[in-house]
């Protein structure tokens, strides 16, 4: 239900805008279309010794996909480039089976739990963790 | 008769259900319209009594199908007043007949020759002219939008020139409801030679079409727009246009002799049915078609633009809200988009349909130029059909003001 896809905690984050911003050009960037919605997602990611030194996003989307962005905002600075892809794969499983995130993952991850019930905004919370991977990809 | 949306929405199984546990208000007909017993009866019937492939056998299920295939036929041709069923040829839906249209009518056209599209079009009469661009270099050309989201007919004299061989635009925006003034296209592109096409989709389920009275030339249209199953359209087209056009798609029963040194080609439409074609969805949409034809039509249209009013008047008393297209009801559909500010579409819809059980439409429609000129990447939008009633309004009104409380 609408009451738990959106419940306070899910619209507070996406509020918060944790690492929103126009990308300044410093790093790798990656852009995401959903050619369905017409959301798009672009990640700004700089890495200094292995880790991510900086993440910002500009998201032009829906209130779940800010939501996520903040999230990858809030917990991307100072994460490896494996646990970016380790959360990205926790919230495929939780997508697909309905279950809760695995151990470890970031906290706000299981905000996203009642979207396992709606197929059809899948692709809104993860075009930003999407896009991240694509940035990261590019980056040497 | 007095009209009694309550009874005709009786008409209606799927209208009773309660999908998520809350009573439908079903508000997205401008992108699938729901059956009404009258065609699921004929649906099932046909396929329960006289299923087999049309135009082939002998036998009596074979015979049976063959009638109902072309009884449907017919039935489309008087739902649009066509001068002949010769003239209906079914395909899949509008995307595919604008298709056809634009392969078919495309051989003929040389490098150079212009194709009128309007900003509101629907991707399916958008992106078939671009094909036939890319692969013989007509030109297209564009007439601007309206502020309250109509085809600025003021435009034609300046985009329609004498290299203009084609007019296609839609009959109603599936957007901004507005209805086009065929008879303003029809004068300005005779005066050049040109043909006119009409992208009928949101047209069509609002009554029946005369063609002959539009004077226009070809005719698209999707049944599952009009109360009729999904997988079946119709291209019309005056008979003298269809024989012009060079079959698009090769197979069986399109054709009149086959050698391996050469093929001739049936006379349309079967020209343009190529295969085993969708009977029963054929048989379904000829049904549709009766089915709207027994509405008495001034009572169905005072009703859609009675609630389409209420809808309008609600939605401007919202805060934040803002109409993308005609806020009168003047030439113009029940079908109404909006945005509201600080609110994504896809947002909206969510939370109106889980919260108050109101099926919306929220994006860009298939319309992302006109998007554009709206400064917009989606909107939501509510569609009518003769079954809505107050109280689809009411709830759609009563999720919005609660969608704005909550999520803006």
């Amino acid at each position: 239900m609408s009451e738990e896809l959106y419940e306070d905690a899910i619209v507070a984050l996406a509020r918060a805008a944790h690492g929103a911003g126009k990308p300044a050009g410093e790093g790798n960037s990656a852009t995401i279309d959903n050619p369905l919605c017409g959301d798009r997602v672009t990640v700004e990611v700089t890495l200094a010794d292995g880790r991510i030194k900086a993440l910002s996003h500009n998201v032009k989307g829906c209130l779940l996909c800010k939501a996520s962005a903040s999230m990858l905002g809030l917990h991307a600075p100072g994460a490896s480039r494996d646990a970016i892809a380790a959360n990205a794969a926790a919230l495929d499983a939780m997508l697909k089976t309905g279950d809760a995130p695995a151990y470890g993952s970031w906290p706000e991850l299981a905000l996203f739990l009642p979207v396992s019930r709606h197929k059809s905004r899948f692709d809104c919370v993860r075009l930003p963790l999407q896009a991240a991977a694509k940035a990261l990809g590019e980056t040497p | 008769m007095r009209f009694d949306p309550d009874k005709l929405r009786s008409e209606f199984p799927i209208l009773s259900t309660h999908p998520g546990g809350r009573p439908l208000h079903y508000l997205d007909n401008a992108a699938t319209a729901q059956l009404p017993r009258a065609v699921l009866d004929a649906v099932s019937r046909h396929e329960t009594e006289s299923r087999a492939n049309v135009a082939r056998g002998v036998h009596i299920l074979a015979e049976r199908a063959s009638m109902a295939y072309e009884d449907a036929r017919g039935a489309m041709a008087r739902y649009l007043n066509a001068a002949s069923p010769d003239e209906i040829a079914f395909t899949q839906g509008t995307t595919a007949a604008i298709n056809i249209a634009a392969q078919g009518l495309g051989a003929g056209f040389k490098p150079g020759d212009e194709v009128v599209l309007s900003e509101l079009e629907h991707h399916s009469n958008i992106v078939p002219w671009q094909l036939l661009r890319d692969r013989t270099g007509i030109v297209l050309r564009v007439l601007p939008v309206t502020d309250d989201g109509r085809i600025d007919l003021s435009a034609l004299d300046r985009v329609l020139t004498k290299r203009c061989k084609l007019v296609a635009l839609a009959h109603a925006s599936n957007v901004t409801g507005a209805v086009t003034d065929v008879a303003r296209v029809v004068e300005a592109a005779r005066a050049v030679g040109a043909r006119v096409l009409l992208d009928g989709a949101q047209a069509v389920p609002h009554g029946p079409i005369d063609v002959q009275a539009l004077g226009i030339d070809l005719y698209a249209l999707s049944g599952h727009k009009m109360f009729a199953p999904n997988g079946i359209g119709v291209l019309w087209g005056r008979q003298e246009v269809l024989a012009q056009m060079p079959p698009v798609f090769g197979g069986g029963g399109m054709i009149r002799h086959v050698t391996f040194d050469a093929t001739t080609y049936a006379d349309p439409p079967k020209r343009f049915e190529p295969g085993t074609p969708p009977i029963a969805q054929a048989v379904g949409l000829g049904a549709a078609a009766r089915w709207i034809e027994a509405l008495d039509r001034e009572s169905v249209v005072a009703h859609e633009l009675r609630l389409t009013g209420r809808m309008l008047n609600g939605l401007a008393g919202i805060a934040g809200t803002r109409i993308i297209g005609p806020t009168g009801l003047q030439a113009r559909r029940g079908v109404v988009s909006f945005a509201l500010e600080g609110v994504h579409p896809h947002d909206l819809c969510q939370w109106v349909n889980d919260r108050f059980g109101v099926a919306l439409r929220g994006g860009h429609h298939c319309a992302e130029p006109l998007m554009r000129r709206f400064g917009l990447d989606g909107t939501s939008r509510a569609s009518l059909a003769p079954y809505n009633t107050d109280a689809d309004i009411d709830a759609l009104l009563e999720g919005v003001a609660d969608a704005r409380r909550h999520l803006a």
